[in-house]
């Protein structure tokens, strides 16, 4: 059962993760936390036209959160954001299946490795905590960009 | 007074009999992902012997009535047991009246009924002036508190335009009385602060802060939710206004929690929740109130609850706190011990059995306290991480969350090896 949560794929990002670090440019910046727990993360997106640009973060919390993060960065930055909701919305999906759905491995990638946090319903929320962050960030990110384009 | 050699124990407390105490206590002989149970939580919660379970469940099938109101048998039999609970309660506190004890929801209910009374007062809705607070009064709490001993107070303040104070914590986890005479002062109306932390473990001195509080006039409430379950709590030996506990962590029911306040001091106190039960008389144009405690219980109490905890009170009596207190301050210097031999392990507040209690807290180096406990649960080992409820503790501690480990009457030191040999899996697992 341990085995299932702790994945190698997951220690690897949690020991180094990808994209970590606060960058410019950005557009829209989300401070997330885990009142339960304290985990928190302070996230960047920055927009080029439709394609996310960069995500850039910080933050403190468990092995899930951290490598979570990473994970994420890897599925969302340089890509479409219509394609990283996407994503976002597959990875949602598999979090609260408790377990329940088979990972789609070309949506999701290293995400897959996430499915066992799915049968842990206390340690879901540390795995959302980041990508909910990108979702508010992002959002508000296009939100500026259109409104800055439409001048 | 011979003493014994371990531990100090003076010879006339007793050693508990863990064997037997762990027998009536139905979920220790429970597994948890297939190990034996090691329930390190108690701080959290404790669990409950038999006794209590099986007494709850009697009065509810054969005496279960409403209460004070019914001229019947059975709404006899239910006054009786729940102000019965009342009365042992009182007792195993010496409080100097029955009627001074008040049943609340929990802790956080009876601070809350005293800070809402003072702002009732505040606004001139009834009351003594000692309760009244406004522009330029302050109110002193520590850092120490659990987050339900600083919001209410929070609260308060920016309602009523007071002002808040509060003592530090030192390096090594004590409370840093040497402010005592700085921070409470003639503006001073109320000092509340815990007895025994939830996360560092620490016995509180009270007797600076009571007597500095009596020289200005400030009323004191103690928050005792982690000392009347463990050790010999005496309300009258205090000397304080105001005192809060919880049945749940004394092997009673969750739902009932203990205000505990000076009789002539609720006599003058307005009301914080209102409705049934804690009326003198109404008419459509107002109302009179109860005499304490009824004026501070309106509407159904919780009955069944107040029986368990009545029983809850006999087992913790039998036992002798004293002994409760001396078998948790061995397993401390047990587990302190224990702890220090872990490669990068950090113990919050003090690590020395002194002025101390069961509950140790403690920082694994590189390894969130998340991961700890997820590890821990997978050798049966229940501990609490997080923040628990006392961020401003972690934030002086500069940690986000740490890992604790609290003992009760049923803790063994077998388990406390358990707990060391599972923080050495979690140092494979994050290695």
């Amino acid at each position: 059962m341990l085995d299932e949560l702790y994945q190698e794929v997951i220690l690897d990002h949690y020991r180094d993760p990808h994209g970590r670090g606060l960058r410019e440019p950005f557009e829209a910046e989300a401070h997330h936390v885990n009142p339960t727990c304290g985990d928190e993360i302070t996230l960047r997106v920055h927009m080029d036209g439709d394609r996310v640009a960069d995500v850039s973060y910080d933050n403190v919390g468990c092995s899930i959160s951290q490598a979570s993060a990473s994970v994420m960065y890897d599925l969302v930055h340089d890509k479409p954001l219509a394609d990283a909701m996407s994503t976002l919305e597959s990875f949602s999906e598999l979090m609260t299946s408790r377990g329940g759905i088979e990972p789609d491995e070309d949506v999701l990638e290293d995400a897959v490795a996430f499915a066992g946090v799915s049968k842990f319903p206390a340690r879901v929320k540390c795995a959302l905590l980041s990508w909910m962050a990108f979702k508010d960030a992002a959002v508000r990110a296009s939100g500026s960009q259109q409104i800055g384009e439409g001048r | 007074m011979t003493v014994t050699p371990a531990s100090g124990r003076p010879a006339d407390v007793p050693e508990l009999d863990s064997a037997a105490i762990r027998a009536d206590f139905p979920i220790l002989s429970r597994r948890v992902n297939g190990r034996p149970l090691v329930y390190l939580d108690s701080g959290n919660t404790s669990q409950k012997p038999r006794q209590v379970i099986d007494a709850m469940a009697e009065f509810a099938a054969t005496h279960n009535a409403n209460i004070a109101r019914a001229v019947h048998t059975l709404g006899t039999e239910a006054t009786e047991a729940f102000e019965g609970a009342r009365g042992k309660v009182a007792a195993f506190v010496n409080a100097p009246s029955v009627d001074e004890v008040v049943f609340t929801k929990n802790s956080t209910e009876a601070i809350n009924l005293v800070s809402y009374a003072m702002l009732a007062a505040s606004l001139g809705r009834g009351g003594d002036p000692r309760f009244a607070l406004g522009p330029g009064d302050e109110v002193v709490i520590t850092e120490m508190e659990h987050h339900s001993n600083i919001v209410p107070w929070q609260l308060l303040c920016e309602r009523t335009g007071a002002t808040l104070k509060w003592f530090g914590i030192t390096d090594t986890g004590r409370l840093d009385l040497d402010a005592t005479e700085e921070l409470i002062t003639e503006r001073t109306k109320i000092v509340s602060f815990v007895h025994m932390s939830n996360i560092l473990g620490t016995i509180n001195p009270t007797a600076r802060i009571v007597r500095r509080a009596r020289e200005v006039g400030a009323l004191v409430l103690l928050d005792a939710s982690q000392s009347v379950p463990h050790l010999p709590v005496d309300v009258s030996a205090l000397d304080v206004d105001f005192m809060a506990f919880t049945g749940h962590k004394m092997c009673g029911p969750t739902g009932i929690g203990v205000l505990w306040g000076r009789g002539e001091l609720l006599s003058v106190m307005p009301p914080f929740l209102s409705g049934g039960s804690m009326i003198g008389t109404v008419t459509m144009e107002g109302s009179t109130y109860a005499a304490p405690p009824a004026r501070f219980e309106a509407g159904t109490p919780p009955i069944t609850e107040a029986v368990g905890l009545g029983v809850a009170v006999d087992y913790l009596s039998a036992l002798d706190m004293r002994a409760v207190q001396w078998h948790e301050k061995e397993l401390a210097g047990y587990a302190l011990a224990a702890l220090e031999t872990v490669p990068g392990l950090t113990i919050l507040g003090p690590r020395v059995p002194i002025g101390r209690g069961g509950t140790i807290s403690f920082d694994m180096e590189g390894i969130h306290p998340h991961d700890v406990g997820q590890v821990l649960d997978s050798e049966g080992v229940q501990v609490r991480v997080g923040h628990h409820c006392a961020k401003p503790v972690c934030a002086r501690f500069g940690v986000p969350a740490a890992t604790r480990a609290s003992f009760y009457v049923y803790t063994t030191t077998d388990e406390i090896d358990a707990l060391v040999a599972g923080l050495e899996k979690t140092r494979k697992v994050f290695g």
